[in-house]
């Protein structure tokens, strides 16, 4: 499908498909319409031409709340955690979407809103006991440092159990342990959970390292797809990470 | 109910085209009301544009300046004379707003900063009354206010003079801003106060010239009120009246201030006159904000604001 | 030392989630709520309860109620009095229409009907951000005032224009109305409030206090994350609306005892964002402290003049007080932006420690 913001083409004629349990990396130029990609997945821009679909179903005009229950979770490239509650609110917040029922009920905290509040604090802890950030979980999330924040995103995404998640540029600003780390939890959520995850990083180790597939973006078009190994050695690709004139 | 249709939409229309010149009448009195309004709402804006803040003391400073100035003519003074210390009282006003509420607050959120301006805004009306007395006021600087005959429509003089001097103000600032560069640090500084003064920007410099040249238009603004209507508290409301000027306009924008002041001073007019009686009249207190209201749900940013592109 | 909370562990999520973790807490709230229902009763005077303590508790459910739309959801609102005046003249013709009523209900449907009325004046908000929603609650603020002027059928064709609260009885005792005791409006308005509290309590440390402040952090990435904004945003101002109408009843029925419209102008809706701000926006302690200090500071000033021998003309002392009250706003925003709620926090942190120096 091809994006425009006004004048601006953002992405043209990009065809991309992402097989369940994949781990697919977007890689490519700063501004070469990644971060686009990924917010007309999310529903936030409608792309002008071409559809989108999602196991199988058409959900080209779903707005962003309606794609998120789908099953459709992601992180930002800027961390959009939100700042003035604790880490543990930001994670139940991903879990909104579990969560039904009256406010009535909930303005009681009695009864069948009391114990959905429990339950989902019960799977929310599995996943802060996955993502070891035990000892932060009362902290204000403004407060955390860039890399812990990263986490604690990842963390509030894999509350929704997400089908398909979405992951830009989870590694920027981490030192290597803290990179392996964050790969250590990627894979593990693929093999464990069986989540399908596309992420858009600039780490090429990492990209090679983790991914069962690449996908490359350029100047608005995908210019190579395919296995790591292979789009390692696509001269279309060295081409625009070398810099080569464009016309 | 074909007779409620009637009278919302036909009656009022037929009335303004048979009676065009009362229509006109309306109309300019719209205008010049409009200008009126936006006088003060451009001092609004200049401080919005230049620090973010929505100073909602404005409306105190038009009718603290319009009392200094009156107060120094009863005690003697030349109008020039009192005009030129008048607004020395108002840069100094700047300077103290800057020391004392503006530099402590940086990089505060807009709405501590606005609510700041609201005490601003208690602090300025107990201490106008106490030093000036609380009395309304006759302004006379020398402005003809009487009303004169033309095309069939009586226009007021006073009005007139008002949207001339504001339509010359604006181009003035208008430029100011634009194209100086005084003017575009003041627009830096209004979208983030640490960026700025990281690059070097003199924050405290920036803040008392704006501060003191909305003084200045509140002189402008407080004598065209204060001849209108006498200088009295009501004057301090003005603020009111102003935001749905400025919700048309947009908030940053100065020719934008011009526009939204003419189009609520006409339509608040023409809406009192024809269609008021329908309602029983009044309407005057609400009928802006309906208005603004309006054009806000079809352009959220206002006529002239900026696009907000939400990016994430 | 006093104020260890070593050896109290929490066993279970639900301990956790408590309201009151902490049982020093807990205790010192528990016998606070007694106090406050019995010691006024018996001890206060008249002058207390009716200009402090009726008004306090009044105005700290308004400042509940914004401080849930505006705290929380970060939805700025200058229209809590037109609000409130829609819970006043509601109560009032619900009253006057259905004598038979209790009082009890006719507030509750006050509020009900206060937050319709506050879901109609929120729709603009999904469109409208910031200041310009401000501005749009300005207009419910001047609408809903000049209405209840003009059509004279709200006050039931008086021709003073006010409406006055009837006398009206429950379970004995009269409640309302120009013969009732002061000590029973004041009970009836900590019940209320007290109850409220602990409601608005219960919706913020769940998924509506959650939903509320994602979307006032950041609400592009709420809304992709799955919060619906319409939703969230109208369920605040419903709530909120229900609130400050109930707040607004209560202001005419247990306060007042009869009111124009003035009572319930844009000044009412500023004093109730200072008690929200300066009692600290986000916390519904802090709109208790706000509307304790408001109610508080203009009996302080008029007062303290009388108190160390100075007599002042009553026009100059109205000039200082509201120099005075300008002055301390600003004042209070300097030293602490998040208002008195952030101040008690630190001074908790402070007891833990206590008499130790760190």
């Amino acid at each position: 499908m091809s994006v425009r913001f006004g004048a601006l083409t953002a992405l043209t004629q990009v065809s991309l498909e992402i097989a369940r349990g994949e781990i697919v990396a977007i890689i490519g130029p700063n501004g070469a319409g990644k971060t686009t990609l990924i917010n007309v997945i999310s529903g936030f821009y409608r792309p002008y031409e071409g559809r989108i679909l999602f196991e199988g179903r058409d959900r080209t005009r779903l707005k962003p709340p309606d794609v998120a229950e789908l099953g459709v979770a992601r992180t930002f490239q800027n961390v959009a955690l939100f700042k003035g509650m604790s880490v543990l609110d930001n994670i139940m917040t991903g879990r909104l979407m579990k969560m039904r029922g009256s406010f009535l009920l909930a303005a009681l905290w009695w009864g069948p809103a009391r114990r959905q509040e429990l339950e989902n604090r019960e799977f929310v802890e599995r996943i802060i006991d996955f993502l070891e950030i035990q000892a932060i979980r009362k902290t204000v999330a403004g407060t955390l440092p860039y890399g812990l924040q990263k986490r604690v995103e990842l963390a509030r995404a894999l509350a929704a159990e997400p089908a398909l998640l979405l992951l830009d540029e989870p590694m920027a600003g981490m030192n290597v342990e803290e990179k392996e780390d964050m790969c250590r939890f990627i894979l593990d959520v693929n093999s464990e959970f069986g989540t399908t995850i596309a992420l858009i990083e600039h780490d090429m180790g990492v990209v090679m390292d983790i991914s069962h597939r690449v996908a490359v973006l350029d100047y608005g078009r995908k210019i190579a797809d395919g296995t790591p190994d292979e789009v390692r050695k696509n001269q279309a690709v060295l081409d625009a990470y070398l810099g080569v004139a464009h016309d | 109910m074909i007779s409620l249709l009637y009278q919302v939409f036909v009656g009022p229309l037929k009335d303004m085209a048979g009676h065009p010149a009362f229509l006109g009448e309306v109309v300019i009195g719209g205008v010049l009301a409009g200008m009126l309004y936006s006088l003060v709402a451009l001092g609004f804006v200049l401080i919005f544009k230049a620090s973010g803040v929505f100073n909602f003391a404005q409306g105190v400073m038009v009718l603290f300046a319009a009392l200094t100035l009156v107060g120094l003519i009863e005690r003697g003074l030349g109008v020039l004379l009192a005009l030129v210390l008048t607004a020395v009282v108002m840069i100094a006003l700047a300077f103290g707003i800057e020391r004392i509420v503006l530099r402590p607050l940086v990089n505060q959120e807009h709405i501590i900063l606005f609510m700041a301006t609201i005490g601003l805004n208690f602090f300025l009306e107990g201490f106008g009354e106490m030093v000036w007395g609380a009395n309304v006021k006759k302004l006379d600087v020398g402005l003809p206010d009487k009303s004169f005959m033309a095309a069939g429509m009586q226009i007021n003089q006073l009005e007139l003079s008002a949207g001339v001097i504001a339509a010359v103000l604006v181009v003035i600032l208008a430029i100011f801003f634009q194209k100086t560069r005084i003017g575009r640090a003041l627009r830096a500084v209004a979208d983030d106060h640490e960026a700025a003064l990281s690059i070097g920007i003199p924050l405290k410099t920036i803040w008392v010239v704006v501060w003191s040249v909305a003084g200045l238009v509140a002189i402008v603004a407080g004598i065209m009120w204060g001849a209108k209507s006498g200088v009295q508290f009501s004057l301090s409301l003005i603020a009111l009246k102003a935001l749905p000027v400025l919700i048309l306009g947009g908030f940053e924008s100065v020719p934008g201030a011009i526009v939204g002041g003419l189009i609520i001073g006409v339509g608040e007019k023409v809406g009192e006159v024809y269609w008021g009686p329908l309602v029983g009249g009044a309407i005057e207190n609400w009928f802006a904000y309906v208005l603004a209201l309006a054009f806000l749900l079809i352009r959220p940013q206002g006529l002239f604001g900026e696009k907000i592109i939400e990016r994430v | 030392m006093i104020y260890r909370e070593a050896g109290q562990f929490k066993t279970s999520y639900a301990g956790d989630q408590a309201i009151f973790p902490i049982v020093q807490d807990r205790v010192v709230v528990a016998l606070a709520v007694v106090a406050a229902f019995v010691l006024p009763t018996r001890f206060a005077d008249e002058y207390w309860l009716q200009a402090i303590l009726i008004p306090f508790l009044i105005y700290a459910l308004a400042a509940i109620g914004l401080n849930l739309l505006t705290g929380y959801a970060g939805q700025l609102s200058l229209g809590t009095g037109g609000f409130m005046a829609v819970g006043a003249y509601s109560a009032f013709k619900l009253s006057t229409a259905f004598p038979w009523l209790n009082i009890v209900v006719v507030f509750l449907l006050s509020g009900v009907i206060a937050a319709l009325v506050g879901v109609v004046f929120g729709l603009p908000s999904l469109r409208i951000k910031g200041f310009y929603l401000a501005v749009a609650t300005l207009a419910a603020q001047f609408f809903l005032i000049w209405l209840f002027n003009k059509v004279a059928w709200f006050t039931n064709y008086a021709s003073s224009g006010t409406i006055t609260a009837p006398t009206r009885t429950m379970l004995g005792i009269t409640v309302s109305g120009p013969t009732a005791a002061a000590p029973t409006r004041y009970v009836v308005a900590l019940a209320f409030v007290a109850v409220f509290a602990l409601v608005a309590k219960n919706l913020v440390r769940g998924r509506v206090g959650r939903s509320w402040m994602a979307i006032r952090d950041r609400d592009i990435a709420a809304e992709i994350i799955g919060v619906r904004p319409l939703k969230t945003k109208l369920l605040a101002f419903a709530i909120s609306s229900f609130y400050c109408g109930i707040a607004g009843a209560e202001f005419v029925f247990l306060y007042l005892g009869s009111a124009e419209t003035l009572a319930f102008d844009i000044g009412l809706s500023f004093l109730v964002l200072f008690m929200v701000i300066i009692g600290g926006l986000g916390s519904v302690l802090g709109s208790f402290l706000g509307a304790a200090f408001i109610v508080l500071v203009p009996i302080f000033l008029t007062n303290t003049p009388h108190a160390v021998g100075l007599l002042l003309p009553v026009a100059l002392q109205k000039q200082i007080e509201l120099m005075v009250f300008g002055g301390l706003i600003i004042f209070f925003l300097i030293v602490e932006p998040h208002g008195l709620a952030r101040l008690w926090q630190i001074g908790k942190e402070k007891l833990r420690l206590w008499p130790f120096p760190h």
